[in-house]
């Protein structure tokens, strides 16, 4: 049952993606984003392609002389997108790999390392798939901070995974064999500390989503989203990847004799 | 007795940290220091165009227009302007950030120029009214940087004192040659950008390529001099290619919507750990103000530069810095079945410290990589990301250390008073 839920998450998330796409930000695509606000309490947004900066300035020039005062200017050149993403896959490549070789150093096997990194995995791609719906509906723009957000909800989505490992690794002392009920008692039993270590979280994300302003609200909403993925990867995917392997290789060995 | 140290310790500190916390119009003494997106200002990233230098001399190159650029800075007279170079496969970034400019555009212009260096020839101009001194006048010759090929550090063979080699290319070094001619014994200013940047005296006529200039400089002035000529002699165009500019207006909504989502997020997790641990989340709420003013007091005292991102940092870590507290006293709910009370205490501290050590630096790996503090180049070195990393890292160090060492100090008191106050069902 828990395998069906994930599969569906992860193909309904994809299958956004696939859709509609991402609404990909300046900071990727390049352009100019503009706000001014006017004396009579109006403001305005303007945008730009890339190859429109020149009247992007001219208009700048324009509208300050008559009085319109500049909340904010953003140009971004063409050459910066690329940089951006290559750097994004640097990082996350060499985080998630610290990660792995952390827990995996922790725990004495890869095996806890690698199904914590693959659940981490299955974050981001709910994350992408999700964002790819709320920019359809909602026109939420991946952008720099959207980035970050990404490489934090890989330490988030750990942070839980680890507590259950915690437990696991205390239980395999005394009861070597079962890995499966052992699992299974790890994760009803760090349940409530999970959740209420996420709620944490989510109360201070949903300040930031109500009130800490437009700049940061969609980078709130992704941490948001990442978190509770998270929450719920660490029992769903982590755990159940973990104990499949385990047993798969005790099979192996016991075929092998 | 050493309870009594741990806790006069933690009650000190605590007293220390909130004084230096206290808000902006209380303690002028320490300040936050807010980023750009928070103060307003503008952060430009220029690229250097560097393909028509040959390899050898591109860092040379790079040094002087950097120097160029930082010069050209100070000149507009905001507070605090920061110039940084970057290295991304090839391309060449310069990261000119100016806090609290008013006009970006003039800013870029006179930024992005090119530099000049041109050699000049001090003339008397006789004064008009009798008996006053005739003054002096630069005169621009037509030896330009282009004809300077490059400017080094040398030892004066004979002196041993720092000295500047120039070499010409042999165009320049004939119109050196006239020059020196005209100026024997007279001073042969080097302008760039305006501005002299050195005025030695000719001392004969030159005829070969290379020249010195000697004086008495220190090891450092002569090294910025050469900076500067190579800034003239090796010009590089730069190209704007990122601008980012928030206005005061803007900045200041976010600091009142930050300052009021902080507070308001904050209550709600105070108000969590009361209502799921009772007693004890009051404790954990104790721990989670010391927090707060530790967090604060070190912003200031660093300093920490605060940034949108950096905010949605620190509230992030307020959020993990309960966690360790909820594993502890998760722990201390099934301890407490099986012994005395205080001893569980104790045991849920051992046994919850290994998830909260390893799921903790697992996040510090990772804010780790993102701050990226030993300026990895492949990596972001600046920026945004870096802001929320730096505050995310500091929060989790941080809270580590109000998470286990003070709860636990103040969790002991309790229990050290009475026989049982903790039960929290």
């Amino acid at each position: 049952m828990k395998y069906r839920w994930l599969y569906l998450l992860i193909s309904g998330t994809v299958l956004a993606m696939a859709k509609w796409g991402m609404a990909i930000g300046i900071d990727f695509t390049g352009g100019v984003v503009a706000e001014y606000t006017f004396s009579n309490g109006e403001s305005k947004t303007l945008k730009y392609a890339p190859a429109k900066i020149d009247q992007a300035e001219k208009e700048r020039a324009e509208l300050k002389n008559q009085g319109a005062t500049e909340i904010r200017f953003e140009n971004v050149g063409p050459s910066i997108g690329p940089e951006l993403v290559k750097k994004t896959v640097y990082a996350l490549l060499v985080s998630s790999g610290a990660i792995l070789l952390w827990i995996a150093y922790r725990f004495k096997s890869f095996k806890f390392g690698v199904s914590a990194t693959l659940a981490t995995l299955h974050d981001s791609l709910v994350l992408l798939g999700s964002f790819s719906l709320l920019g359809h509906f909602l026109g939420a723009e991946m952008d720099f901070l959207f980035v970050t957000a990404m490489l934090t909800v890989l330490s988030f989505s750990v942070h839980d995974t680890i507590v259950v490992y915690d437990r696991i690794r205390e239980f395999r002392k005394k009861f070597p064999d079962d890995t499966y009920s052992l699992a299974n008692n790890a994760i009803s039993e760090t349940m409530v500390r999970s959740l209420n270590n996420s709620f944490t979280i989510i109360f201070m994300l949903i300040a930031l989503i109500l009130m800490g302003g437009e700049t940061v609200r969609w980078f709130a909403v992704a941490l948001l989203v990442g978190t509770i993925s998270g929450t719920y990867s660490s029992p769903f995917v982590a755990v159940p990847i973990f104990v499949t392997w385990d047993e798969l290789g005790k099979r192996f060995k016991a075929l092998k004799k | 007795m050493k309870k009594i140290w741990s806790l006069s310790f933690i009650a000190i500190l605590t007293l220390a940290a909130a004084f230096i916390s206290l808000p902006l119009n209380v303690n002028k003494k320490f300040d936050l220091k807010l980023g750009l997106d928070l103060a307003g200002g503008s952060r430009l990233v220029f690229e250097a165009d560097v393909t028509k230098i040959s390899t050898d001399r591109k860092e040379t190159a790079l040094a002087g227009v950097r120097d160029v650029i930082e010069r050209r800075v100070n000149l507009f007279g905001v507070s605090e302007p920061t110039v940084q170079t970057s290295r991304f496969e090839g391309k060449d970034r310069i990261i000119v950030e100016l806090p609290g400019i008013k006009d970006t555009k003039e800013a870029v212009d006179l930024i992005g120029k090119t530099a000049q260096l041109v050699f000049a020839e001090v003339r008397e101009v006789p004064s008009d009214e009798p008996g006053a001194s005739p003054s002096a006048e630069l005169v621009p010759t037509d030896l330009t940087g282009a004809d300077l090929e490059s400017a080094s550090v040398v030892f004066d063979s004979q002196t041993g004192k720092p000295a500047i080699s120039l070499q010409f290319t042999s165009e320049g070094g004939n119109k050196f040659a006239a020059i020196t001619k005209r100026n024997v014994g007279k001073p042969l200013p080097i302008v760039l950008d305006q501005e002299i940047v050195t005025q030695p005296t000719v001392q004969e006529e030159i005829i070969s390529n290379q020249a010195q200039i000697t004086g008495s400089f220190t090891v450092e002035e002569a090294k910025k001099l050469s900076i500067q000529l190579n800034a003239g002699a090796l010009p590089v165009p730069i190209n704007l290619v990122q601008e980012t500019t928030v206005g005061a207006t803007l900045g200041a909504l976010s600091v009142r919507q930050s300052i009021l989502a902080g507070i308001v997020g904050v209550s709600m997790v105070a108000l969590f750990m009361i209502l799921a641990y009772g007693k004890l989340g009051i404790v954990a709420d104790l721990g989670l103000f010391i927090f707060a003013v530790i967090t604060i007091a070190l912003y200031k005292l660093i300093p920490i530069t605060l940034t949108l991102p950096g905010i949605a940092g620190f509230m992030l870590s307020v959020g993990m810095a309960v966690d360790s507290n909820i594993l502890i006293f998760e722990r201390f709910k099934e301890e407490k079945l099986i012994r005395a009370i205080p001893d569980a205490l104790e045991v849920s501290f051992g046994r919850a410290w290994d998830s909260i050590r390893d799921a903790n630096i697992a996040t510090l790996v990772t804010a780790f990589i993102l701050a990226n503090p030993l300026d990895w180049q492949f990596l972001h070195t600046s920026g945004p990301v870096r802001g929320f990393a730096i505050t995310l890292a500091m929060g989790i160090a941080i809270s580590l250390f109000t998470g286990i060492f003070v709860s636990r100090n103040l969790l002991r008191l309790f229990i050290g008073k009475s026989g049982e106050p903790l039960k929290n069902d």
